[in-house]
């Protein structure tokens, strides 16, 4: 999978933070080679020069393995993801609903399929990636653990869960790996429809009857814990997040950006009429940041290890969509075979 | 995702099989006049099912007028460790620039 079989970087980067924005590789005992050195030095400026690193470039073990878990991470949670939404297609209140939610499914779905090429481009084999969503040995968003129980759901979902997607993504347009950045580039012009549709659905829904009110302000009350939770643990408490930020791959931390998603629900919120379900949100004059309540971090770190209300089904619909899409690619390369067979007979 | 990305693949294989499908790389047009612009990747058994893949992963909102699949393998890229000798160095010719030309500032039209 590496492109360089050294023994020196193995883990020992990923502690080294303090010592070199780059994770220099640690080439402890062993004669130094000059491959590895000069990889390592021209590596080193493209990041200080803050431009991008491409594929074939020479690049630290523990970079590459780094962005295989993050880029293909990324794009389980785009693929998983299509589920929760999935689910409220065919009971769409109208058929203009219907075309929008479809369409921001299939959006989903091409999330997915930039981001495992970009993956690929570092070495690693679809099937690979596949096969670990599939066995349950990947990881995804955590906020596709939840069940999406009303249609108001689908309001918040686009609302919140997109909106705090688009603010974790766009920072990662300017990432220093060349294919992951330009994979965002594409998926970022293409969440602002998502998060708009959401919020007209809220929209809609809070100035409808008394009932409808009451299922948006509900999906709100429900999805917004779970969407604070989507930029990760607090900065204490991200083991990968400082040594992501020196490579240049993530540029905010995730209080950071937290904190600046929950500034925009604030007022986006007021034009919805609803309310937020945390008394504790305030702006802090001093560190002008947002603040706002507890979050169960015990809760997510139980959905993250399988333990959600979801994790297993959705495993599940995953495994059998690709059983079931089996002939389909069965076909498809029967039918290949076969035009190849009648070229050659006319030939 | 850039063409020269594609031969780092381990998808080197042409031929399909119901386990991996070659590695294409996507190029589109978005207006008549300009030049088609490299989209992406995709897999694909053949050229004709790249199309229609590519038309439906990289064209959802008319972004293209016209696409070119190219097999990946296909493309032969330059070798990013001769960046020195290979691209020819621009030190000392800058008079393959009109900056250049600095007597001539102030002449209109030129
Ligand atoms: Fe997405
Ligand atoms: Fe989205």
């Amino acid at each position: 999978m590496a492109q360089n079989s050294e023994p020196n970087s193995s883990g020992a980067s990923i502690k080294s933070v303090s010592s070199a924005a780059s994770g220099k590789a640690v080439l402890d005992g062993l004669t130094p080679d000059p491959v590895q050195l000069a990889g390592q030095e021209h590596f080193d400026a493209v990041l200080a020069k803050d431009s991008r690193v491409e594929p074939k470039d020479w690049m630290p073990d523990a970079y590459r393995r780094s962005l295989v878990r993050q880029i293909s991470q990324h794009a389980h949670s785009e693929i998983i993801g299509m589920q929760p939404e999935a689910n409220w297609i065919t009971r769409a209140p109208s058929l203009k609903r219907k075309s929008i939610l479809m369409a921001k499914v299939q959006d989903e779905a091409g999330h997915g399929l930039y981001l495992y090429s970009a993956a690929e481009t570092l070495g690693t084999t679809r099937d690979e990636m596949m096969d670990a969503l599939v066995a349950g040995k990947a990881r995804y968003s955590s906020i596709f653990n939840y069940p999406t129980v009303t249609w108001a759901d689908m309001g918040a979902i686009g609302w919140m869960v997109d909106g705090a997607a688009i603010c974790n993504q766009v920072p990662l347009c300017r990432a220093s790996y060349g294919p992951y950045g330009r994979a965002m580039v594409r998926v970022c012009k293409e969440e602002s429809f998502h998060q708009r549709q959401g919020f007209e659905i809220l929209l809609e829904l809070a100035n409808g009857t008394a009932e409808q009110r009451a299922m948006a302000q509900d999906a709100v009350n429900r999805w917004y814990a779970p969407s604070l939770m989507m930029f990760g643990p607090p900065d204490d408490d991200s083991p990968n997040s400082k040594q992501s930020m020196a490579w240049n791959i993530k540029r905010f931390s995730n209080d950071e950006l937290r904190s600046r998603f929950v500034g925009m629900l604030v007022e986006q919120v007021k034009v919805l009429g609803l309310t937020l379900p945390d008394d504790q949100v305030r702006f802090n004059e001093e560190s002008k940041t947002w603040e706002h309540g507890p979050l169960d971090w015990d809760e997510f770190k139980e959905v993250l290890a399988g333990r959600g209300p979801c994790n297993a089904q959705r495993l599940e619909r995953r495994r059998t969509a690709h059983e079931e899409g089996a002939w389909v690619r069965e076909a498809a390369v029967a039918y290949h075979q076969k035009q190849q067979d009648k070229q050659k007979a006319a030939a | 995702m850039s063409a020269q990305d594609a031969s780092q693949s381990t998808a080197q294989d042409t031929q399909a099989t119901a386990h991996r499908w070659p590695l294409w790389e996507v190029f589109v047009r978005s207006n008549r006049g300009l030049s088609h612009v490299h989209a992406g990747s995709l897999h694909a058994p053949d050229a004709s099912m790249a199309l229609r893949n590519a038309r439906d992963l990289y064209t959802r909102r008319n972004e293209g007028v016209s696409i070119w699949v190219v097999p990946s393998e296909a493309i032969a890229a330059s070798d990013p460790d001769s960046k020195g000798s290979f691209f020819e160095s621009p030190q000392g010719k800058d008079y393959r620039h009109a900056t250049y030309y600095t007597k001539s500032e102030g002449v209109k039209h030129l």
